[in-house]
């Protein structure tokens, strides 16, 4: 491995770790909440999307949803990223691993946003 | 100053007998970060329903509720999350230098709160169902 390899995996590793911690930090907070919300103070089996409407029509709780899912994304799709390469992948498989999971990382916070909005009662375009 | 070494495949699942607890508390902290994540793509997947309408989003996750079998799988996923969460605040700690020397005793905390919270939640999460 090259020195200047080595120096751009470390620095990007470092950003990664820390970023991984930061969304660790928060999401902690915001799956408490969440389950607590939707099993206890509205109980899951009464769910229906007339209440999910009123719920994501208020700007800070729909902030803080859309904030969930692009963290839990980004806190999952990285832990899973970390997780292989701790098993050893190197090489080619390791860049289709990173690229595959890139895709599906951006392909499901767009489909959530998607979903989102709907839930807040905005048409898609 | 920093070191570097070759400390090999981290994840040898073959020396499992020889796991020490803070070896075990990893090994469950990435086998519920794993269920977390298929979950999350899961979730997303239902929640679209709402794309097709509010009618078949509303039909979707009280059809999903009715079934027991979707009930036990969400106190499953509650145990999931709840021993996530607590290991991580674990492992944050450790990451800013807090209770080194309590990484045994604090895993053990972890899991016997986990268990208390998913026992006390299984009321709630059975409720109505099949009414």
């Amino acid at each position: 491995m090259s020195t200047e390899t080595y120096r751009s995996s470390f620095t990007r590793g470092s950003t990664l770790w820390l970023l991984q911690r930061v969304t660790a930090a928060f999401l902690i907070v915001v799956l408490a909440f969440h389950f607590f919300q939707l099993h206890f103070v509205n109980h899951a089996w009464e769910i229906d999307f007339a209440g999910t409407q009123a719920r994501m029509s208020n700007l800070l709780y729909f902030t803080t949803m859309w904030l969930f899912l692009v963290t839990a994304t980004f806190h999952g799709v990285n832990g899973v990223y970390n997780a292989l390469i701790n098993q050893g992948l190197s090489g080619r498989p390791h860049q289709v691993l990173k690229w595959v999971l890139i895709i599906a990382g951006a392909g499901l916070i767009l489909q959530g946003t998607r979903v989102a909005l709907v839930m807040a009662g905005i048409d898609l375009p | 100053m920093s070191q570097s070494y070759d400390r090999g495949i981290v994840e040898d699942y073959g020396r499992w007998r020889e796991f020490s607890p803070g070896m075990w508390a990893w090994v469950l902290h990435k086998f519920t970060g794993w269920i977390l994540i298929g979950y999350l793509f899961t979730h997303i997947a239902v929640l679209s329903t709402v794309l097709d309408g509010g009618a078949t989003y509303t039909e979707t996750i009280q059809g999903l509720e009715s079934l027991f079998i979707v009930r036990i799988m969400e106190i499953g996923l509650l145990a999931v999350a709840v021993f996530h969460i607590l290991n991580g605040v674990r492992l944050l700690m450790i990451d800013l230098g807090i209770g080194l020397d309590k990484q045994a005793a604090s895993f053990y905390v972890s899991l016997v709160v986990t268990a208390i919270i998913v026992i006390a939640s299984i009321p709630t999460f059975l409720g109505e169902v099949g009414v």
